[in-house]
């Protein structure tokens, strides 16, 4: 079975993003940019697949700018076979994504798209959702734990209260929680092995799909700022604040 | 054109998110309809029609709609889409299911985690883990939204008298099918819809400290437990206790962190709430920059303390 795993290049999870001053966006020229932490879970669970003789070829997908590359190569040297890079400089959301993946997932045939539950520069949570919509296919979002066995995945999700298990007939979608799997550092040879696997660059032209926003964002600005809070000395003088100034105990 | 909410319910009553996403339907303008869709879940139709502001209840009724499975809800919204401007789901783990899938078969965008309903086409979002705000408009004939629900008041939940309308149930795929969940049986006040919340982090230390130390303080505040990803990961609490952008968003009166260093991923699940009180003894944690009330000091002494003063 092939196994589809789209990844995304975002700001570095520890990076503090800035606004930009003329509320065009945030200012994320020169800053660090990774994996989405999620999508490095979904490629550590195709890779365990495989690893346990489930899975046969993985293919990692990147949409987006020629840096999208980076991070595709990543993916390889966590153990993805081959890569796939979608290369525009257009400003993509998820819908326009799902579609591109939809169309690869047409031409690739995969037995399970992994994908990260939602990328954490837009917090969409949507692309996994758009994709088994657009292919036709049962999904399985917010995965802690996946089983394949016989044509059918085993998937316990992570939802309000506790979990939840579903069975979903392959081909299927599965987007990854964070309590899925703890994904494995790159060693250096297999970073320099990654070189050598093969990447395929297309357009969304070739794949037959419109990218263009549905969604304009008119304005970025900074959330609201507290107020600046103060440090009291001992517990009687925060019992004290919070029954007579805050009121709400 | 109408709004059409759909509704998060167990079948027997509505859940809060529900209420606090008919207050931003209502911001949208139009009729607003709820959309029941479920299992034997007549109870939960009459609760809707209760619900001060709602026109109108739509009541789908099948097995397949159990579970809020993904499939079978999508297919059943998609069923009456058409007759409406707005789509409207609570960004809940349900909603946040259903609602992409809606939106893809309709061909158009959607928008996550609305925060405040700006004009009919025109909402706020967060973006960035909440270190900014996109002001984002839909070209869209429909516009599919989810609804954070800490940032609308709950609609009343009663003073309505919406009609009950049953629907014909649209038939499920059948590639998906809902075996069995695990749901935390707890006496406490649900963690989004908590007053009150007491959240700890790594520096508890295992998970009989962190139900010795803060269970006490819970009750003796009647407050929900939360806690950070830290302490979920090292298996402290369940999963589905973490506040953070990947976990819960919530905004309580009070909001008291105990032991948690204050990352901007935690921050972005609790830095809405009204008054936020840290206790904590390293004097650079950052969750200090977001506290009202700072207390540097060691958990395991100032907890007790402050339960018995309390």
């Amino acid at each position: 079975m092939k196994v589809l795993v789209p990844v995304k290049r975002v700001v570095d999870y520890n990076v503090k993003v800035r606004v930009k001053s003329d509320g065009t966006g945030v200012d994320i020229a020169n800053v660090k940019m990774s994996m989405n932490p999620f999508d490095e879970i979904a490629v550590e669970e195709a890779v365990r697949l495989k690893e346990k003789g489930v899975v046969t070829e993985i293919v990692a997908v990147s949409c987006g700018v020629t840096q999208c590359q980076e991070t595709l190569r990543t993916a390889m040297a966590i153990g993805a076979d081959r890569a796939i890079l979608v290369e525009t400089d257009a400003e993509l959301q998820p819908l326009a994504v799902a579609k591109l993946l939809k169309a690869l997932v047409d031409k690739e045939q995969p037995g399970l798209v992994i994908l990260g539950k939602q990328a954490i520069d837009d917090d969409c949570n949507q692309t996994g959702q758009m994709l088994a919509a657009l292919a036709g296919l049962p999904q399985g979002t917010y995965a802690s734990k996946v089983e394949v066995v016989d044509g059918v995945a085993t998937v316990t999700r992570e939802v309000d209260g506790g979990l939840e298990t579903l069975k979903l007939k392959l081909p299927a979608i599965v987007t990854t929680d964070l309590r899925l799997n703890e994904p494995r550092y790159v060693t250096l040879p297999n970073i320099m092995k990654a070189k050598k696997k093969p990447l395929d660059v297309v357009k969304p032209a070739d794949l037959g799909v419109d990218v263009a926003p549905r969604i304009q964002t008119l304005k970025v600005s900074e959330p609201p700022k507290r107020g600046a809070g103060i440090k009291v000395p001992d517990v009687a003088t925060l019992v004290a604040k919070l029954k007579n100034e805050a009121k709400v105990v | 054109m109408s709004v059409l909410v759909f509704a998060e319910h167990d079948n027997a009553s509505l859940k809060g998110a529900t209420l606090n996403t008919i207050t931003a339907a209502l911001a949208c303008g139009g009729d607003v309809h709820v959309l029941v869709a479920g299992h034997n879940a007549g109870a939960a139709a009459a609760a809707a029609a209760q619900v001060a502001g709602v026109a109108k209840v739509l009541h789908a009724d099948a097995a397949g709609l159990d579970h809020a499975l993904a499939e079978s809800n999508a297919a059943q919204v998609l069923a009456i889409a058409k007759g409406y401007s707005h789509i409207l789901f609570p960004a809940t783990a349900a909603g946040k299911n259903v609602a992409p899938r809606v939106a893809a078969l309709l061909d158009v965008g959607q928008i996550s985690d609305a925060t405040k309903v700006v004009s009919a086409d025109t909402f706020e979002r967060p973006i960035y883990a909440g270190n900014a705000i996109a002001t984002v408009q839909s070209a869209d004939a429909i516009k599919v939204i989810t609804v954070r629900t800490t940032a609308f008041d709950p609609a009343a939940a009663t003073g309505g008298s919406a009609a009950v309308e049953s629907l014909a149930a649209v038939a499920e795929g059948g590639t998906s099918t809902y075996i069995g969940s695990e749901i935390a049986k707890s006496d406490r006040p649900e963690l989004t819809a908590a007053k009150i919340i007491v959240s700890g982090g790594r520096a508890l230390g295992s998970s009989e400290k962190f139900n010795e130390v803060l269970t006490p303080l819970a009750d003796k505040l009647g407050a929900a437990l939360g806690a950070s990803r830290a302490a979920v990961d090292a298996g402290y609490a369940p999963n589905d206790w973490q506040v953070g952008q990947t976990g819960k968003i919530v905004a309580p009166q009070l909001y008291v962190a105990v032991g948690i260093s204050g990352a901007i991923q935690h921050l972005a699940g609790m830095k809405d709430s009204k008054v936020i009180v840290a206790i904590n003894k390293d004097a650079e944690a950052p969750i200090f920059s977001v506290a009202d009330y700072g207390l540097e000091a060691d958990l395991f002494s100032a907890v007790p303390e402050l339960i018995e003063k309390l």
